[in-house]
């Protein structure tokens, strides 16, 4: 097997202009400057040291977060910007869709922007001529063909480069994100193409956000962050790896908002805020997040703990969580109620229940103890949610009230609609049949 | 260097399809279309024509008939100087191609030059015309050697073209600049005034110095004056300094061309 696309090594650093850059010819004359300004000043590494290897007639798909070096890979591959360092090697021709119709001219039809954006591509005249009626026909443009491209819609300006680029029959092509641009059908009609670029032992090299589309089509994947290689090879394992990866971000950014939150909660003085036990849902939507109590009773610390016991933000549906409260009782009371709400991400009241609810009748409390409500399974869709945390009295005077003081992400790989998953599964006569997902 | 001037001569296709583009679009719509490119030189004529017959009348300078001597200079110099202001910014009303096509950029300067080059020579049949209407014909000897100084011409004009679109990409003020310099470059070419002036010849000097200036000459000895070629040697050296001047900016402009992607 041959190598279609190998980087070895592959540096790439972007200047980063700052404010010293001379801002006319004048000052860089003046200052004898020319030639020191336009060496680097301020770098910015977009890729660095990356190695990949693409055999002929496989498809690669790169996957990575914004600013990871996705597209400067692919710019690379196509020969548009050189590397800093390092190689780049590309055997066959190459068609690139980085941005389609990047050629077209507003002004003149779409058959006279066939053929140009042909020749640019690399097509000589006649070769544009035998394809135009493909072109047009996968554009399916043919009644507004001799039309000028300013009165297309984007969405045929885009299939129009599309079927351009995709006709030049390269050898390697270089795909950045442009799927999105149809509708579903020409959406499928794209894939159905790519998958004959398949067959036909042509190389691909993707770069996308749809997940979904790397697993199902490509052979192998390249992960990218910051510039750097952090993962290749089977496409699920590349991606579980990447995702894994994105939690622990979300997870990290979670907990710093929740920090923040809980910080500017107790800089506010406890006071005697809103009586209420947390089911009273009439103030729930007007009351913004807050801390508020006597205080004979603290909630010392909160913490959300996933299935095996560790604390996290990132549950996925259907696992188990638990919250754990850490109280302190300054004196003992023998009047307590625990409670908890939930609530998602546009305010509205998911869940909410306390230990009175519950008919726990209290006993005594002191000193410091431990709460735990361990949910089995968290029924929940995806989404946002908040939670409230409470210690008050029967009668709703609340000693440490916490009003969606903490934020939890529920991940799911279903993406059903609505707030609660009951547990389900379906059922059908066998007169009843369904295809393979594609 | 030399594998991409080599490779240029394969761009041939995409040059002359983006020629034509360039011509079809720029009137497209307009009512008059294509016959722009004879309208645009003719009023520029009629206005220079009106000034120097009937405003500052010349006395008697051996330019008679005025309108085709002036047309002689102002037509080369009209395909020099917006040829120069296109060619300019190409590279930065491209940026598109560059950033995101695998485009061979120097395309885009030299689709400038040519592009101006047509209507050029759409602009010779109206100096024909004016030739036919006063009776006024260029010797037929000298004739051969047209050609020749339009190529020189091109090889010049497509030199600077290259080095200000590669220069404009990092420094955009040379756009406003050049439109200046420019003007001042057309005063500075006897262009409404024959070389033949007293005054002339006392800064000739200065004049030799001016690149153009051998150029326009050429063109008004062949087209106009009657009487042998005699800036021949200006022109052939005048060729030979421009094919220089190419290679050189050619070199200049393949040296930025890693930048183009990431600048413009």
């Amino acid at each position: 097997m041959t190598a279609a696309i190998e980087l070895r090594d592959v540096t790439k650093v972007y200047r980063r202009y700052g404010g010293h850059r001379f801002s006319t010819l004048k000052s860089a004359l003046l200052q004898r400057s020319i030639l020191r300004d336009l060496q680097p000043s301020e770098t910015f590494p977009a890729l660095a040291g990356v190695s990949c290897t693409v055999p002929r007639g496989q498809t690669l798909g790169v996957i990575g977060r914004n600013g990871s070096g996705k597209s400067t890979a692919l710019k690379l591959v196509a020969g548009i910007t050189k590397p800093t360092s390092g190689t780049v090697k590309v055997q066959g021709r190459i068609s690139a869709l980085i941005e389609l119709g990047a050629g077209f001219h507003p002004e003149i039809s779409g058959r006279e922007n066939i053929f140009i954006n042909g020749i640019m591509l690399g097509l000589t005249r006649r070769e544009v001529q035998q394809r135009f009626d493909g072109i047009v026909d996968f554009a399916e443009l043919r009644d507004f063909i001799d039309a000028p491209v300013k009165t297309y819609s984007s969405g045929m300006y885009m299939r129009l480069g599309f079927a351009v680029a995709i006709h030049v029959d390269p050898d390697v092509l270089l795909v950045d994100e442009v799927l999105a641009v149809g509708d579903e059908g020409f959406t499928h009609k794209c894939l159905d193409k790519f998958a004959e670029f398949k067959r036909r032992n042509k190389t691909i090299l993707l770069v996308t956000h749809s997940l979904g589309l790397v697993e199902r089509f490509c052979d192998e994947a390249l992960w990218l962050d910051q510039g750097q290689k952090r993962g290749e090879g089977d496409p699920k394992r590349v991606i579980g790896a990447y995702m894994t990866d994105v939690e622990r971000q979300e997870e990290r950014l979670l907990s710093t908002s929740d920090a923040k939150a809980r910080l500017d909660a107790n800089q506010t003085p406890h006071e005697t805020g809103p009586v209420g036990v947390a089911a009273d849902t009439a103030d729930m939507s007007q009351v913004t997040e807050g801390r508020w109590g006597s205080g004979g009773v603290q909630i010392t610390e909160v913490a959300l703990l996933g299935g095996d016991g560790g604390s996290t933000h990132i549950f996925h549906s259907g696992e188990a969580m638990a919250i754990r409260l850490r109280v302190r009782a300054a004196a003992p009371v023998e009047d307590f109620v625990f409670g908890f709400g939930v609530f998602n991400a546009e305010g509205v009241y998911v869940y909410g229940t306390n230990t009175d609810i519950e008919e726990y009748v209290a006993g005594s409390l002191s000193g410091d103890a431990d709460v735990h409500v361990r949910i089995d399974s968290l029924d929940l869709v995806e989404g946002t949610y908040k939670l409230d945390v409470a210690v008050h009295k029967r009668d709703g005077a609340p000693y440490d009230y916490h009003r969606l003081l903490y934020t939890f992400r529920v991940k799911s790989r279903v993406k059903d609609v609505g707030i609660y998953r009951p547990r389900h599964h379906w059922e059908f006569s066998p007169s009843v049949t369904f295809r393979l997902k594609p | 260097m030399w594998r991409n001037l080599l490779a240029l001569a394969r761009y041939r296709g995409l040059i002359q399809s983006l020629v034509t583009r360039e011509l079809k679009a720029r009137y497209r719509g307009s009512v008059l279309g294509f016959f722009w490119s004879f309208v645009n030189p003719l009023l520029l004529l009629s206005i220079y024509t009106f000034v120097f017959k009937y405003i500052l009348p010349n006395r008697d300078l051996g330019t008679e008939p005025y309108s085709v001597f002036m047309f002689c200079g102002l037509l080369p110099w009209t395909w020099f100087s917006s040829s120069l202001l296109e060619a300019s910014g190409s590279l930065i009303s491209g940026g598109n191609l560059i950033k995101k096509v695998l485009f061979p950029a120097e395309v885009l300067p030299i689709v400038s030059v040519l592009a101006n080059m047509v209507h050029f020579v759409l602009g010779l049949v109206i100096l024909l015309g004016f030739m036919i209407g006063t009776s006024h014909y260029p010797d037929p000897a000298d004739l051969a050697w047209f050609p020749v100084i339009v190529i020189v011409q091109l090889v010049f004009t497509l030199a600077l073209a290259l080095v200000l679109s590669a220069l404009t990409v990092h420094f955009r003020d040379i756009r406003d600049l050049l439109s200046n310099l420019l003007t001042f470059w057309f005063f500075a070419t006897p262009i409404i005034y024959p070389y033949t002036l007293e005054s002339v010849q006392s800064f000739r000097w200065l004049f030799d110095a001016n690149p153009f200036f051998h150029l326009v000459v050429s063109y008004q000895e062949v087209l106009f004056f009657q009487g042998p070629f005699g800036h021949v040697w200006w022109l052939l050296a005048m060729g030979a300094g421009s094919g220089a001047f190419f290679l050189s900016g050619y070199w200049l402009f393949d040296r930025l061309r890693d930048s183009f992607a990431e600048v413009v």
